[in-house]
């Protein structure tokens, strides 16, 4: 009877308490994230001064300038490689997240170890790692010349393909993660099952596994496809004059060409796009997948 | 899937290859002899002595360095809070913050880096390391608040109502119980957000102000003005210290 705590005296002050432990975290987020990207959906409706500065008006000029054909093929050419990058990831990333989830335990943590160390380090250098391969005196052409299958270097640097190489590069670990957690959750014997009755490859694949690990599919695919969209550094280093993406052309107004309205204008319509991705995957990755009959 | 065991374990290899194999060759091709071309001409440690005695280098070095160290304590100090605070919150309200703190590591990092941009030059805070530091203390917080909180998940409540029947206040439970358990997430997520820092590019490169160079600024640049062997002597070692900081952390992680 004496032990019982002092009337919930702990219970009484935890919330207020908590309160002070939030505060400095939601303050500090909400003033640098908020706020400033609060700040560029406003600036998106601002004018371009004459001498690059902004003039407070509101008007829709910037959202209508994106329809040029300039804008919209960069645009589309982002989704393009975005796309590419996302499908190429995960036809890579599949069958290594597969084999992570059903080896040993020992050897699953050395494996998942090896995965997410890349991912962690330095994006710079690793871009700069594929520039030193690709470019024209680099090693792949020295050793193709070597192996004497080409007789003059290939331009492979600088180009969508070199692109597309990076960002597989830079992002397949965000494809295998979350592959592996979802595929480590189907169970086995679901799958032994379809073995016993006689079910092809295939079938075990498609109509087993890859239903049971849609959360999985979709977030790794997400997890790729919006990072690649709004890649800067690996365009801006791999990519040619003919392969910009989104975040190159935001850089480019803000730094270069001083339109910030319009830059804000293109940064709300990616920001748009990837809350709309975003809304999508909760959704999809909430709603159980169909259970199909397996008969 | 027996069959297919041997194709399986082929193909990971291969993605292994993909992921180390670039990384490889270029620290490997940091020792070499040969300035320009790519073909193997001999051992050498010049390419690395040649960067001991750049000084706009080593003062990028520090320049890094200070801003890893502030926006990691400060990310700690705010991150740590938000997690022990998340916990004696409600169900529904939990969920939401939990939810929109991991906006701020899904959204394109260019558009941060506007943002963060725009919100200085409009408040007319002048560009600098400050700035800098407060970026990266901004991506940070989430980094940190996930860690410690994965690991506030595992703990044994009972430890804590343990301290609370015993009459220790919220703070003493806080301060004698609950962190010294969260100590291991702590240094993990800390090593975590350095290194993070450490590595940034592209918030630094829109919030840093003239003089406010760090090392991914110089090594770009570098990249920039052209290729030299002393670029692959600068990233090998970065990849090798930043792998080893990331390692360290996992494994504390994973305790």
């Amino acid at each position: 009877m004496n032990s019982s705590p002092p009337a919930g005296r702990a219970e009484a002050s935890s919330p207020v308490a908590s309160w002070w432990l939030l505060g400095p975290g939601l303050l500090w987020m909400g003033l640098l994230f908020v706020v400033p990207l609060s700040l560029v959906l406003v600036i998106s409706f601002a004018e371009r001064g004459t001498y690059g500065g902004i003039v407070w008006s509101f008007s829709l000029t910037n959202y209508l300038d994106l329809l040029h054909p300039l804008y919209a093929r960069i645009l589309g050419q982002s989704v393009l490689l975005a796309a590419v990058t996302t499908v190429l990831c995960l036809i890579m990333g599949f069958p290594l997240a597969y084999y992570i989830a059903r080896t040993t335990p020992r050897r699953q943590g050395i494996l998942l170890l090896l995965v997410m160390i890349p991912f962690w380090t330095n994006f710079l250098v690793r871009t700069y790692a594929w520039m030193f391969i690709l470019r024209t005196e680099g090693l792949l052409n020295t050793l193709l010349l070597k192996l004497g299958m080409i007789t003059a270097p290939i331009e492979l640097l600088y180009s969508n393909t070199a692109v597309v190489i990076g960002l597989v590069y830079g992002y397949l670990p965000f494809m295998v993660l979350p592959l592996f957690v979802a595929l480590e959750q189907v169970d086995r014997t679901l799958v032994e099952a379809a073995w016993d009755l006689y079910a092809t490859r295939w079938a075990v694949l498609w109509r087993i596994i890859v239903p049971l690990a849609r959360p999985g599919i979709i977030a790794g695919c997400l997890l790729v496809f919006i990072p690649s969209l709004g890649a800067f550094l690996t365009p801006d280093l791999l990519g040619g004059a003919r392969s910009m993406m989104v975040g190159n052309l935001i850089q480019h107004e803000f730094l270069v060409a001083r339109d910030w309205p319009l830059g804000a204008a293109i940064s709300c319509l990616l920001m748009l796009f990837v809350m709309g991705m975003m809304r999508w995957l909760l959704h999809a990755a909430s709603s159980r997948p169909r259970q199909e009959d397996a008969s | 899937m027996k069959q297919a065991g041997g194709w399986l374990w082929r193909v990971s290899l291969a993605n292994l290859f993909f992921l180390y194999g670039p990384i490889a060759l270029l620290i490997l091709f940091s020792f070499n002899a040969s300035r320009l071309s790519a073909t193997w001409q001999g051992w050498t440690w010049q390419w690395y002595r040649a960067l001991w005695v750049n000084q706009s280098l080593l003062d990028a070095t520090a320049n890094s360095l200070r801003v890893a160290t502030v926006s990691t304590v400060l990310a700690l100090f705010l991150g740590v809070g938000l997690a022990v605070g998340l916990d004696s919150l409600s169900g529904r309200r939990q969920r939401q913050i939990e939810q929109s703190l991991l906006l701020p590591l899904v959204i394109p990092e260019v558009m941060m880096g506007v943002s963060l941009l725009l919100f200085f030059v409009l408040l007319q805070i002048p560009l600098s390391l400050i700035t800098v530091m407060m970026g990266h203390a901004l991506f940070n917080v989430p980094v940190v608040v996930i860690i410690v909180r994965a690991r506030l998940k595992k703990l044994d409540p009972r430890l804590m109502e343990a301290a609370a029947d015993l009459g220790a206040t919220y703070w003493n439970t806080l301060r004698h119980v609950t962190i010294p358990l969260l100590r291991p997430a702590i240094l993990g997520a800390g090593l975590m957000a350095f290194t993070i820092s450490l590595d940034d590019f592209i918030v630094t490169y829109f919030t840093a102000g003239p003089g406010a160079t760090t090392l991914p600024l110089k090594v770009y640049s570098m990249i920039k003005s052209g290729m030299s062997p002393e670029i692959n002597a600068l990233s090998a070692l970065f990849v090798i210290v930043s792998m080893g900081l990331i390692g360290l952390s996992l494994l504390l992680q994973r305790r």
